[in-house]
């Protein structure tokens, strides 16, 4: 019988006319949930903005009230100084160039510049706001990042029993990492960086010998 | 960002890097739909009128197919380099081109191929010409097919030939475009295969 409810067209897919488009190329997924949805998970480098999207932005300049923030897509993405908890006329937030803030985006279309805000609908920052000193901040591919992001990935267990870590993962592709000396941060880091190329089994060889170590 | 390696008959091969959509220069965007920008560099000396002309037939080709509004005032650039030049230059250009649109993980409309055909002085066809074979045909014709219903997004001629000579070829890149697209399709499946 054919479920009942509205088909989602998901990334990689679009009306066309009767039809459906294709409009990327990846492997087809379907998710029976609701009305059932289908999308296109491709493999890609650059980030184009997506509403809701919680991603890490560096603070490229202050124009007045509002600080313009370099998310790796075609534009930069805007963020006004209210838009922290707690934060007033009066009580700025102390945000410098160069600092690195995580946050998500309430516009972000095709027509307009992106806006970003560090708290959510209730006022509270839910893990948002700026990112902290020292740690290091590199890129991966989007298909990393989900795959990091899906409940229970096996990766981001696996480390944890390795060092004690801080992680911040942003759909733009970024991840900055922090763990107590700068040795581990960048071995978390190399590790991270390989997982695209490796398949389990090598990855869990190459933490049993760093763990061996 | 995507880059590609494009390997045709004969050694013929060409690196294709794709950058975008990335900040367009306020001179350069467009309200509307996505800037596409094509650099063509040959092997050996500075580009010259030749490099330009298929610079604008592979632009052409690729803004048909591309979905640029999808991403207005935005800067799509693709850059080739010829690595080697071994005949059947342009096809293996447009080839490389659809590799790095699809590896980037643009959105396209639909995909596209080129095939390359040489008329030979007694009036046979050949598909994907050498260097030699170029040279001594009476006329060259490269086609863009796409992979919707094989439409034909692009025609160029070198030499002369009559319009049914000419229907021939294009019958003949057709058939001879469902290879490549397959080509496409496993060397896909082999990236996908990896994760």
């Amino acid at each position: 019988a054919a479920p009942q409810g509205r088909l989602l067209c998901g990334p990689g897919l679009r009306r066309s006319g009767a039809g459906l488009l294709v409009t990327k190329c990846g492997l087809l997924r379907h998710r029976p949930a609701g009305g059932g949805a289908y999308w296109v998970d491709s493999q890609q480098k650059r980030y184009v903005p997506v509403k809701g999207d919680h991603v890490i932005g560096i603070v490229t300049a202050k124009a007045g009230d509002v600080f313009r923030l370099d998310v790796g897509g075609s534009e930069p993405a805007s963020l006004s100084y209210l838009a922290f908890e707690g934060a007033t006329k009066r009580n700025r937030p102390n945000v410098q160039v160069g600092d690195l803030i995580y946050g998500q985006f309430v516009v972000a279309n095709k027509d307009m510049e992106p806006e970003m805000v560090c708290i959510d609908s209730s006022g509270k920052s839910s893990g948002m706001g700026i990112i902290g000193q020292d740690g290091f901040l590199f890129k991966v591919s989007l298909g990393l990042i989900r795959k990091l992001l899906a409940p229970k990935c096996e990766i981001i267990q696996e480390l944890s029993q390795l060092y004690p870590f801080e992680l911040v993962l942003g759909m733009n592709g970024r991840i900055w990492v922090k763990a107590k000396t700068v040795q581990q941060t960048l071995i978390i880091v190399n590790i991270l960086e390989a997982c695209e190329y490796m398949t389990a089994e090598q990855r869990r060889q190459a933490l049993a010998k760093l763990s061996g170590n | 960002d995507g880059e590609l390696c494009s390997v045709c008959p004969g050694d013929t091969s060409v690196l294709a890097g794709l950058y975008g959509p990335a900040e367009a220069k306020l001179s350069k965007e467009l309200p509307d739909r996505a800037a596409l920008e094509v650099l063509l560099r040959p092997k050996v000396g500075l580009p010259g009128v030749l490099e330009r002309s298929r610079e604008q037939l592979l632009r052409q080709t690729c803004e048909a197919v591309l979905l640029g509004a999808l991403h207005p005032r935005t800067a799509v650039s693709l850059v080739l380099q010829v690595l080697s030049d071994a005949g059947s230059l342009l096809s293996c250009c447009l080839n490389a081109a659809c590799m790095a649109l699809l590896d980037a993980g643009l959105p396209l409309a639909a995909l596209f191929c080129g095939v390359t055909c040489a008329l030979q002085p007694d009036g046979a066809i050949l598909l994907d010409p050498t260097a030699r074979q170029e040279q001594e045909a009476r006329a060259t014709l490269t086609f863009a097919i796409a992979s919707s219903d094989r439409k034909v997004l692009m025609a160029t001629t070198k030499g002369s030939c009559s319009v049914e000579e000419m229907q021939q070829c294009l019958a003949a890149a057709q058939r001879a475009a469902s290879t490549i697209f397959q080509f496409y399709r496993d060397s896909v499946r082999r990236r996908y295969s990896k994760s």
